[in-house]
């Protein structure tokens, strides 16, 4: 469906994009997550054939980015970051000019308006100016012109940026739905909303591709589970070494002291080491109050990807090429 | 052609969803009437010579305030993007503009109709002559207007835009009057590139295929770089 082979970009000096290659399967939808300046904006630019790489070629639902982007273009319905609109437009006006632009006419043009004012719950201001709007209102606007000539593909750029938590549920939702016929390809900084809405993460940071997995995937690399043990009173020190022997335990570290202690154990490999802790406990009559295993979340795992690859901490504010 | 008409309707209606448009008209018109009807009582002759003229002047300040947002305000806005990943061609968008902006400047021009009239009811008013006119000042306007858009193509900012394709086609307008200052030589070159040189040749009543050609070629050669500065995003 999407096949890029070996994308590279530079602005002079600055290399935005460095070989980047990826697959994007029909029906899939893809999560592109990176930090600012990443390189996700460039490589979606580079894919709807606004701008052309450096090096490298993508091949877009069979077209080539180089000999065929007006091919490329049909089969892209495309929302831009910061999601760009002819504010000084009716939502219906605007909505037919695309129409237009995407070469609907006549009743096939306004049976296509319909579904998509009908798809991103337009109905209601139809006949307003795109710039009495609100963002999230805004924000479906684009996404229905994105859809007028039913592409195969959709790529947009931040779409849930800026929109309050209930606005971004909506448009997530309406992400997901359009996810079950087309292929979708979405940027995001915010791994929360990425994982609920896709099929698939592509992480990519400092203009390179540093994961490429499903969240649960993802979920799993991220590391051996974590476990919290804590005890009210009892002997720190000793109780400390006696941990430290159990098989299986990695490390042990000493995460609170106090009327309650509590220390954080990481397991050699993916053992459960909760049974045997609390076996431990109640032969050394331990005074145990809490054992609980942790998941180590996706923010961590994103920032360990992310932060390595970027030795300048300011780097990570550049704005998007 | 189908997405070049679109782009170029798309253009002229949004002028008048704004008030760029109003206000140059009316500036253009005011200024135009005002100036030429004072001058008119006191040569008496029926001609409309002079207001070739005063429009020249106004269409100095016109033409980039019309122009300067056409792709400046777009690529502030991010719009252009839509634009250009739409299945259209680069050169579709540059010609589209040009006509949408093209179609406001025809409006004012017929707009300026009532005064010709009012002079033909007070005099013998040689209607050759002003057909003549009227197409030597929209083709002079096209050029400015095509200035203006290939300023507007090399920047985000509509008052950079509008300050650039200013000097442009003020330098362009007044060349002719300064030629005694100039070396003889340079002369003859500046008086053939100053457009209202070729205007008042049209304004005289002929139509003079060089200077067709002249103002056919300097349309073309703007829009052409204005189309080569948008296609340089692509590889910049």
């Amino acid at each position: 469906m999407i096949e890029a082979k070996g994308l590279t970009k530079r602005y002079g000096d600055f290399t935005a994009l460095n070989k980047v290659s990826f697959q994007v399967r029909q029906g899939e939808v893809l999560g592109f997550l990176g930090p600012n300046g990443a390189g996700k904006t460039t490589t979606m630019k580079i894919l709807t054939c606004f701008i052309a790489p450096t090096e490298g070629t993508a091949e877009v639902h069979g077209c080539n980015v180089h000999s065929d982007p007006m091919g490329v273009r049909q089969a892209i319905g495309y929302l831009p970051e910061s999601n760009p609109l002819y504010t000084e437009m009716l939502v219906l006006e605007y909505l037919q000019w695309v129409a237009r632009m995407r070469g609907l006419e006549g009743a096939q043009s306004t049976q296509r308006i319909r579904t998509v004012v009908e798809q991103a719950a337009l109905g209601d201001v139809v006949t307003k100016e795109i710039r009495a709007l609100s963002k999230g209102y805004r924000q479906r606007v684009g996404l229905a012109s994105a859809l007028v000539h039913e592409p195969p593909i959709l790529i947009l750029d931040e779409p849930m940026s800026g929109l309050d938590p209930n606005q971004a549920v909506e448009i997530r939702e309406l992400i997901k739905s359009i996810g079950r016929e087309r292929t979708v390809i979405f940027s995001t900084h915010n791994l929360a909303e990425a994982e609920l809405a896709c099929d698939r993460f592509l992480i990519i940071t400092g203009g390179k591709i540093v994961a490429d997995d499903t969240p649960l995937g993802l979920r799993r690399s991220a590391g051996n589970r974590r476990f919290v043990v804590g005890f009210r009173g009892g002997d720190r020190a000793g109780i400390e070494s006696g941990l430290r022997q159990l098989p299986g335990v990695g490390s042990v570290r000493l995460l609170e002291e106090g009327a309650e202690t509590r220390f954080e154990l990481e397991p050699d490999g993916a053992l459960d080491l909760r049974e045997m802790v609390f076996e431990a406990a109640g032969s050394s009559s331990w005074p145990l109050v809490e054992l609980r295993g942790e998941t180590r979340n996706l923010e961590r795992r994103f920032r360990e990807l992310t932060v390595s690859e970027t030795t300048d901490p300011s780097f990570g504010d550049r704005e998007d090429a | 052609m189908r997405m070049m008409r679109n782009i170029a309707q798309r253009q002229f209606v949004s002028y008048f969803n704004g008030p760029v448009a109003y206000i140059v008209i009316c500036v253009v018109l005011l200024i135009t009437g005002f100036f030429f009807w004072q001058q008119f009582f006191l040569d008496g002759r029926a001609t409309v010579r002079q207001m070739w003229t005063w429009l020249t002047w106004c269409m100095i300040v016109g033409a980039p305030a019309l122009t300067m947002g056409l792709l400046a305000e777009e690529k502030r806005t991010g719009t252009v993007e839509l634009l250009l990943t739409m299945p259209v061609l680069d050169r579709d968008v540059i010609l589209g503009k040009f006509l949408g902006v093209l179609g406001l400047y025809a409006v004012l021009l017929a707009l300026t109709l009532p005064y010709p009239l009012s002079v033909a009811s007070l005099g013998d008013l040689d209607w050759g002559q002003v057909t003549a006119g009227y197409l030597g000042i929209l083709l002079q306007g096209g050029t400015m207007l095509a200035i203006g858009l290939l300023a507007s193509s090399w920047t985000d900012s509509q008052v950079v835009a509008f300050f650039v394709s200013l000097i442009l086609c003020f330098a362009l307008g007044v060349v002719d009057k300064v030629l005694p200052l100039l070396p003889s030589g340079v002369a003859t070159v500046a008086e053939w590139l100053s457009f209202d040189f070729h205007r008042r040749s049209m304004a005289r009543g002929v139509i003079d295929s060089r200077d067709v050609v002249f103002f056919a070629t300097s349309i073309a050669v703007p829009l052409m770089f204005a189309f080569r500065s948008l296609e340089s995003r692509r590889w910049k």
